[in-house]
């Protein structure tokens, strides 16, 4: 097929669906802001639900775009997107234009700036920790607090910026339940003999396998899930981290010092995903790119050409992303074929 | 009659089908962000009350929901009024709207008399 398809962002939903559309003779041009490409999953150190190591999916999804039909381009930021007659034009800071007949907004998500919740202490306080942090410690297997000891206690909160009016965000974050259940049991498994704990508000464990994890989280690691939101972080005489909560179980008001605190930071709209679905009318809530339906029109939007994959349209785990990559090629397929 | 040792007491059920939960509406029309509330426990343990007494404002909620209204006047009266529970609310909720309106609809439902 004689037709190009931009795609902006190189994350895991640009690459599978660079990928796809390869494979159907489609060429491709992937843009990426940053260096490197695979997005957020550079940051993740083992996967949820198995353990798997990220590096291993990173290999598999850069080695994809060896494909002769895809160009990648690093270091580049799309600021802008329009279409002109039939065909889709992209435009960084340097004017530099790129040119297709169809485009793919894959510009994914940023995690949560916790120092919004000022209240959780993070930013302030050497000893809170946010989940994004943990991964990176955890590259070299040592989980440490701020002075370098093991901590005996540790404390995942669930839902920081997530569910929340007081940061404008109603939603649901998707990962960060089986996220805290993941990391607490690499926690356990690097220090058994320490305590752990995870406050939830509900525990949303609906993927396949997350139960079963969540369960052996508390049968064979013993980490132990206390049902109440944490109202506020403060430091102790010796920087550990005092919270309280309410233990809604017991229907008692609760305080806990623990050695680290880790913040189950939730999934927010990246500025590109924002920005550039504005441009196009297609802004939907909370700053997420908006599907044309919810059904068989996920993929498009009211914009024809236009189309969208993975996280800039809300929060997904990563295999929900590769699957929802896929299926946007072959809309993406479709419209090439009857469209001159 | 013979007497056995045994005594009937008060059943300890909540029971949906006896448990006056219309009044719960009442509170609804005057503080609809009522409704929101998930029960998560943060205005409860945000709470400077709750440090030196029993009073818990999530669980006060929740008994009125259930149309459990023993006790909850007296309890009710330790809240000060300060509004640090709405600062916390992950939901929005007026909990200090909750708790004024409580107070009223407990003294027409007769626990506890308040002059206003
Ligand atoms: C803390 C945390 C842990 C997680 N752990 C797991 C896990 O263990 N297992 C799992 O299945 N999922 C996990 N996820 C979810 C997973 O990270 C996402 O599903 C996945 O990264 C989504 O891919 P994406 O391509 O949609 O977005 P992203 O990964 O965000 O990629 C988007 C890409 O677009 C680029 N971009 C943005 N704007 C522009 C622009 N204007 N121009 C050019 N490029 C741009 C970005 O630089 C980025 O490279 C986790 C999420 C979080 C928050
Ligand atoms: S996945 Fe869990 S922690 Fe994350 S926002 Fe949803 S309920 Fe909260
Ligand atoms: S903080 Fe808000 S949502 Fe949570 S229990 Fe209190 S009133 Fe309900
Ligand atoms: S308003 Fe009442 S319930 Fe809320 S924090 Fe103050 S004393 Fe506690």
């Amino acid at each position: 097929m004689d037709k190009k398809v931009l795609i902006i962002g190189g994350g895991p939903a640009g690459i599978e669906t660079a990928y796809s559309l390869a494979l159907q003779d489609v060429k491709v041009v992937m843009i990426e802001k940053d260096a490197n490409v695979c997005g957020n999953i550079q940051n993740w150190e083992k996967l949820f639900p198995d353990f798997k190591d990220a590096e291993e999916v990173r290999k598999i999804l850069s080695q994809k775009l060896n494909h002769p039909n895809i160009e990648v381009i690093t270091n580049t930021e799309i600021k802008n997107l329009y279409p002109q007659g039939n065909l889709w034009f992209a435009k960084n800071d340097d004017e530099r234009i790129f040119e297709a007949n169809a485009a793919l907004l894959a510009t994914g998500f940023e995690v949560f700036d916790a120092k919004r919740k000022e209240e959780l202490g993070y930013g302030i306080y050497d000893n809170v920790i946010t989940s994004a942090d943990f991964e990176k410690m955890y590259k070299s297997r040592k989980i440490l607090t701020a002075e370098g000891r093991v901590p005996q206690r540790i404390a995942f909160l669930n839902c920081v910026g997530s569910r929340d009016e007081k940061v404008g965000n109603h939603y649901c974050s998707r990962v960060c339940c089986i996220n805290a259940v993941k990391q607490a049991i690499e926690f356990k498994e690097l220090v058994p003999d320490a305590k752990a704990y995870c406050f939830y508000m509900d525990m949303r464990m609906a993927g396949q396998f997350y139960e079963e994890l969540y369960r052996k989280s508390q049968e064979k690691y013993g980490v132990t899930y206390i049902r109440g939101r944490t109202s506020e972080a403060a430091v102790t005489r010796d920087n550990r981290i005092q919270i309280k909560a309410e233990d809604t179980l017991s229907a008692l008001p609760m305080k806990m010092t623990v050695d680290l605190l880790v913040l189950m930071v939730g999934i927010e709209a990246s500025a590109g995903t924002t920005l550039l679905s504005e441009q196009n009318d297609v802004l939907g809530l909370y700053g997420f790119a908006k599907p044309l339906g919810l059904y068989s029109e996920d993929n498009m939007t009211t914009k024809p050409g236009l189309f969208l994959a993975g996280t800039c349209k809300r929060p997904l785990t990563l295999p929900e992303t590769l699957a929802d990559a896929r299926s946007a090629a072959t809309d993406i397929i479709k419209y090439l074929k009857t469209t001159k | 009659m013979k007497n056995w040792g045994f005594k009937i007491s008060k059943p300890r059920v909540l029971d949906f089908d006896t448990a006056n939960l219309d009044a719960y509406n009442r509170l609804i029309e005057k503080v609809p962000s009522a409704h929101r509330c998930l029960m998560c426990g943060a205005c409860t343990a945000t709470c400077t009350a709750n440090l030196h007494t029993t009073f818990n404002f999530r669980n006060c909620h929740l008994m009125f929901r259930r149309g459990q209204f023993e006790g909850l006047a007296e309890e009710l009266d330790k809240c000060m009024l300060c509004g640090k529970c709405k600062l916390v609310c992950p939901r929005g909720v007026n909990t200090r709207a909750i708790i004024y309106n409580l107070r009223i609809v407990l003294s027409d439902l007769n626990y506890k008399k308040i002059e206003l």
